[in-house]
């Protein structure tokens, strides 16, 4: 069997999920062993026509992006978005929370019209996505669980429960208990609950859990003297995309 | 004689983010040479607007994934000067070697991953596994202990976690840093010596092409000033951080998304390189050894001498980490709790030495501890003009070899620079209008 034709991209994004996969160095050779990497600009010089998997982080945010991404899911045959920018619009989203004009103008001044931008979209708003890796910068581990189930032509496992789990299961203080704002309750899991494991919050990163039990989190916030706007505006942060779709439908 | 020439390398290979190289001579009249940037703009004052002081790191970090530490670094340092928060002589420490671990990730990767394979006329780093794998293995090891350190003091390499305004929401234990500064010793010295080595044989393909410019860097008389300093330019002498808008003076191209900047001279140069030329004497004896050995003497106006500038910082990093983590064992380490009581409000200026060069971050906060003005000024888009300078004088000296050579100069040129596009592309520098 020849190995399968893998590719790497980019779209608007801070690289950090391009950069987390060179980041398991220890791994990194066996990993190359099993694939035929075809094309990653950041690393290499070469370019394909055809992958069999695409690999692809950030959003959609000119209208270049768009052709772009057009292209790519035309060549391959199954198309990964890597990391909240391109699975949920990500941190990136927040721009559309803002009227489009105001942020160009403000920016580039008279000068907006040399760079052209659209409110910001996860890729699944333009080409079908076949698998996603979620969170900021993407989990290590499901990068690697889902890598290694396309490799071996398995259908990977999606995580869909909260934060809280994975964070129980580590034994860690809970962040509510300890006065801090924490998203964990809402958010889904896939990360090890590495933001509490670090005495940090949970910023929810990593998008809503698909059957947020709303009754039982706005009830939690309330026993710890916490408004709903404030959770909102915190969700916003890195779902502001995902929150504008729920309003709409909803 | 050549008279004219067409080149146009449409996104650039190893580097990060999206840029092109386009190149035009008619008649012997070269009328274009410039670094074009087309990476997407992303518009962080749109995602800082009305955010409370301890959300802004987190956000600021997603401004470059290979600099985060950098960028929350400077966050942090600005959000505290805007609130008076203070922070202890341990957490310094820990953000030092924090510093110094991402300095040494990222000049690792640059040279040993992205511009090593240039050395070696191949096109990137995957052939030299077959052909050179005890260093590609070294460079692998080196990576790997230098991401651990990240991960080790601030929870995770991309991103890190538990660096927040006042100081640390955990701290590393004891031992582990104990491990870390054993391993340091006993496996990075010698991975980074063979790394040397093996470039020391090589430094004869870098090459030669000089052009003096102004070299800008952050400053200090008690270290090499990565972490903080004054900033220092090599024409002016040193100016305190709050004035720094003298200094960038930003301005608009079209060929650019990312903004340029100028000081004294059409252009001015940040990074390794820059910081080599303005604080060489303080950098740790086994680094100025490295220095002599790969034959680079402060100061140097060769831009491809960056890549070798930043190995002799590797070598800086690894020992500065030994000897801070010795201090920390020796006064060993409390159980502090991060200062989050603002004294005050307003304006914060901050700046540090990411690996591209110097950086800064200024924010403006309101009564609510809530962001009101921001902007960062990014060390790739500073060097940008400076880059369009190098390409206008290399053009016409190169202009007789055939013209896949000039299109490798070229690109090894910018690639030297170790581009951070997505970083210079940030753009987060307004006031809001409220």
């Amino acid at each position: 069997m020849s190995k399968p034709k893998v590719a790497f991209f980019d779209f608007t994004s801070c690289e950090g999920c391009q950069l987390n996969k060179l980041n398991f160095e220890n791994e990194l050779l066996g990993l190359l062993d099993l694939i035929e990497i075809v094309e990653f600009r950041e690393a290499m010089d070469d370019k394909a026509d055809h992958y069999d998997i695409a690999f692809v982080e950030g959003s959609i945010s000119t209208p270049s992006c768009v052709e772009r991404i057009h292209d790519i899911r035309r060549r391959s045959d199954i198309l990964v978005a890597l990391g909240s920018c391109a699975v949920s619009g990500g941190i990136n989203a927040m721009k559309n929370l803002h009227p489009t004009e105001w942020v160009r103008e403000t920016v580039y001044g008279d000068d907006k019209y040399l760079f052209p931008s659209i409110p910001v979209q996860p890729i699944r708003a333009v080409v079908k996505v076949d698998y996603e890796v979620r969170g900021c910068p993407m989990s290590t581990p499901e990068y690697l669980h889902i890598f290694k189930s396309l490799v071996l032509g398995r259908k990977p496992e999606i995580i869909d429960y909260a934060v809280c789990v994975e964070c129980k299961l580590k034994e860690n203080e809970c962040m509510l208990e300890r006065g801090m704002f924490c998203l964990g309750p809402v958010t889904r899991a896939g990360c090890d609950a590495v933001c509490p494991l670090n005495g940090q919050y949970c910023t929810g990163c990593r998008g809503p859990v698909s059957n947020i039990n709303e009754k039982g989190a706005v009830d939690m916030l309330k026993r710890h003297g916490l408004s709903t706007r404030e959770a909102v505006k915190r969700m916003k942060m890195f779902c502001a995309y995902e929150f504008e779709k729920m309003s709409e439908t909803s | 004689m050549r008279k004219n020439l067409d080149i146009d390398v449409h996104h650039l290979t190893r580097v990060e983010g999206h840029g092109n190289i386009v190149v035009n001579m008619k008649e012997g009249v070269l009328e274009k040479a410039q670094l074009e940037i087309v990476e997407p703009p992303r518009y962080f004052e749109a995602m800082l607007k009305g955010r409370n002081f301890h959300e802004v790191a987190i956000i600021t970090s997603r401004i470059c994934g290979i600099c985060s530490l950098g960028h929350q670094m400077t966050s942090l340092k600005a959000t505290e000067a805007a609130l008076g928060l203070k922070i202890s002589q341990q957490t310094e420490i820990l953000r030092k070697i924090l510093v110094n671990g991402s300095t040494f990730q990222s000049n690792v990767l640059h040279a040993l991953f992205l511009a090593a394979p240039d050395f070696l006329n191949v096109g990137s780093v995957f052939p030299l596994i077959n052909t050179h794998k005890d260093v590609v293995l070294a460079a692998l090891r080196l990576k790997r202990l230098a991401n651990e350190i990240g991960e080790i003091v601030s929870g995770r390499a991309v991103h890190p976690i538990s660096c927040v305004p006042g100081g640390f929401t955990k701290l590393p234990t004891t031992d582990e840093l104990k491990i870390l500064q054993d391993r340091l010793i006993k496996e990075a010295r010698p991975d980074a010596q063979f790394a040397i080595d093996v470039m020391g044989s090589l430094t004869h393909t870098i090459p030669q092409f000089e052009r003096e410019t102004e070299y800008i860097s952050v400053y200090s008389d008690n270290d090499y000033a990565l972490y903080d300093g004054q900033i220092c330019s090599s024409d002016s002498g040193c100016f305190p951080v709050e004035k720094y808008l003298d200094i960038t003076n930003e301005f608009i191209v079209p060929h650019s998304s990312s903004k340029h900047a100028r000081f004294n001279r059409s252009s001015y140069m940040v990074g390794a390189l820059a910081r080599f030329n303005n604080s060489s004497k303080l950098l740790h004896p086994s680094a100025k050894k490295v220095a002599d050995m790969l034959g680079l003497k402060a100061p140097s106006f060769n831009p491809y001498m960056i890549t070798v500038a930043q190995m002799i910082e590797v070598v800086h990093c690894i020992e500065d980490t030994v000897e801070l983590i010795e201090k920390l064992l020796k006064t060993g380490l409390r159980d502090e709790k991060p200062d989050q009581e603002p004294t005050r409000y307003g304006r914060g200026i901050a700046t540090t030495e990411v690996p591209r060069g110097i950086l800064f971050h200024d924010y403006t906060y309101n009564k609510q501890n809530m962001i009101m003005a921001a902007n960062c000024i990014i060390p790739t888009g500073q060097n940008l003009a400076n880059i369009d300078d190098d390409m206008k004088k290399l053009v016409p000296e190169i202009i007789e070899k055939p013209k896949p050579d000039i299109v490798k100069n070229l690109e090894m040129l910018v690639r030297a620079y170790d581009p951070c596009i997505s970083c210079s592309v940030h753009m987060l520098d307004v006031t809001f209008n409220e």
